[in-house]
């Protein structure tokens, strides 16, 4: 790999790890999303300084180009990513309803905190 | 608590319906109590229905039918009702016909009635679209459970507490309960039975649950929830 691209990769990825732990340092983005994000910045570095191990990857999976290779892994990255954004906006959305729905039976039963009971009892 | 039945109408935007609705319930069945669920709603909805004499739970967002429906189960829980009934606040369904669903369920045995639109002429339209839906949800349903529904998608039912207790827990499926519900408790051995009811067409096509706009996600989440219900350990 020439050197003008190795320099392009690992500042790219040192980028993505300062940006990533700066974004947790101040609370914007929790620990547990963080891990993926810099597992790919490591990735890539260890990508980009042993080159081997990219043409060994991109013979293993069938692919002709270290490139392909590069943007398959980047998609299977990405589905991921995906994947577990699916998996908490699904708890998420639970987590919602319930306490829509708790707020909801509170205020129904408490009428002074939601003035929700029934005006005319006939 | 005076009655042991309670009635829930969830509503969105239905303030034309819902005094109307409440008064008819009230006159019909007056020691019925009637929750209704505002589900958000921009318009007076909640405070005609409180004014009408219903206890109104309000959601602070719009989060569907089905959530609305749940909250209500979960208010009747809360409240010790042994008997529930949903009706539809958008006047689809006639109150008169609540007696009739009550009656299946607290003198027959039965968990869930379902008040059926087909199983007795009346002046009820809807689109080709929704009948073949409604047919294709038929036919897995006998397939899958070997229960014979006609009217799957009915949102006018009657349950008693056996069947509340499924419903506020974490199986129901809350985004549109209507066929994989019935799958549900057929596979858990509740007793379902359909009565014949008068349902008039919904004349300003509002109502929260038929959005068209949602009605090709509504068609595949449900086959896809029915299978999975029919997969699932309980």
């Amino acid at each position: 790999m020439p050197l003008r691209q190795q320099i392009v990769a690992v500042a790219i990825a040192i980028s993505i790890f300062i940006i990533i732990l700066e974004l947790v340092r101040k609370r914007k983005l929790r620990e547990e999303y963080s891990w993926l994000w810099l597992l790919t910045g490591t990735c890539l570095i260890v990508l980009t300084v042993w080159y081997e191990l990219l043409l060994k990857i991109t013979h293993l999976i069938g692919a002709v180009l270290p490139t392909s290779a590069l943007f398959f892994f980047a998609i299977i990255f990405l589905m991921l990513v995906c994947i577990q954004f699916s998996i908490k906006i699904s708890k998420l959305t639970d987590h919602v309803k319930d306490l829509t729905q708790e707020v909801a039976i509170l205020k129904a039963a408490n009428p002074s905190a939601g003035n929700s009971g029934p005006s005319d009892k006939g | 608590m005076a009655s042991d039945t309670l009635v829930i109408i969830p509503a969105y935007n239905e303030e034309r319906n819902i005094s109307d609705l409440i008064h008819s319930i009230k006159q019909l069945y007056p020691s019925i109590d009637i929750a209704v669920i505002d589900d958000g709603s921009s318009d007076a909805t909640a405070r005609l229905a409180q004014g009408a004499g219903a206890w109104v739970l309000s959601h602070r967002f719009n989060m569907g039918y089905g959530v609305s429906l749940q909250t209500g189960y979960k208010y009747a829980v809360a409240k010790d009702y042994q008997c529930l009934v949903q009706i539809d606040g958008d006047g689809q369904h006639d109150p008169a016909d609540i007696g009739a669903l009550l009656a299946v369920v607290k003198d027959n045995g039965t968990d869930l009635v379902l008040g059926s639109r087909f199983l007795q002429q009346n002046d009820y339209r809807t689109s080709i679209f929704r009948l073949i839906g409604i047919h294709v949800f038929r036919v897995i349903l006998k397939l899958l459970s070997g229960q014979e529904i006609k009217d799957v998608t009915t949102g006018f039912q009657a349950m008693n507490r056996k069947v509340l207790d499924v419903f506020v827990s974490d199986v129901f499926p809350y985004d549109y309960p209507d066929a994989d519900v019935i799958l549900l408790l057929s596979g858990l051995g509740y007793r379902i039975k359909e009565v014949p009811v008068l349902m008039h067409p919904n004349e300003e096509g509002k109502s929260m649950h038929r959005n068209p706009l949602n009605a090709l996600y509504y068609i595949f989440k449900m086959i896809l929830s029915m299978f999975l219900t029919k997969m699932r350990k309980y």
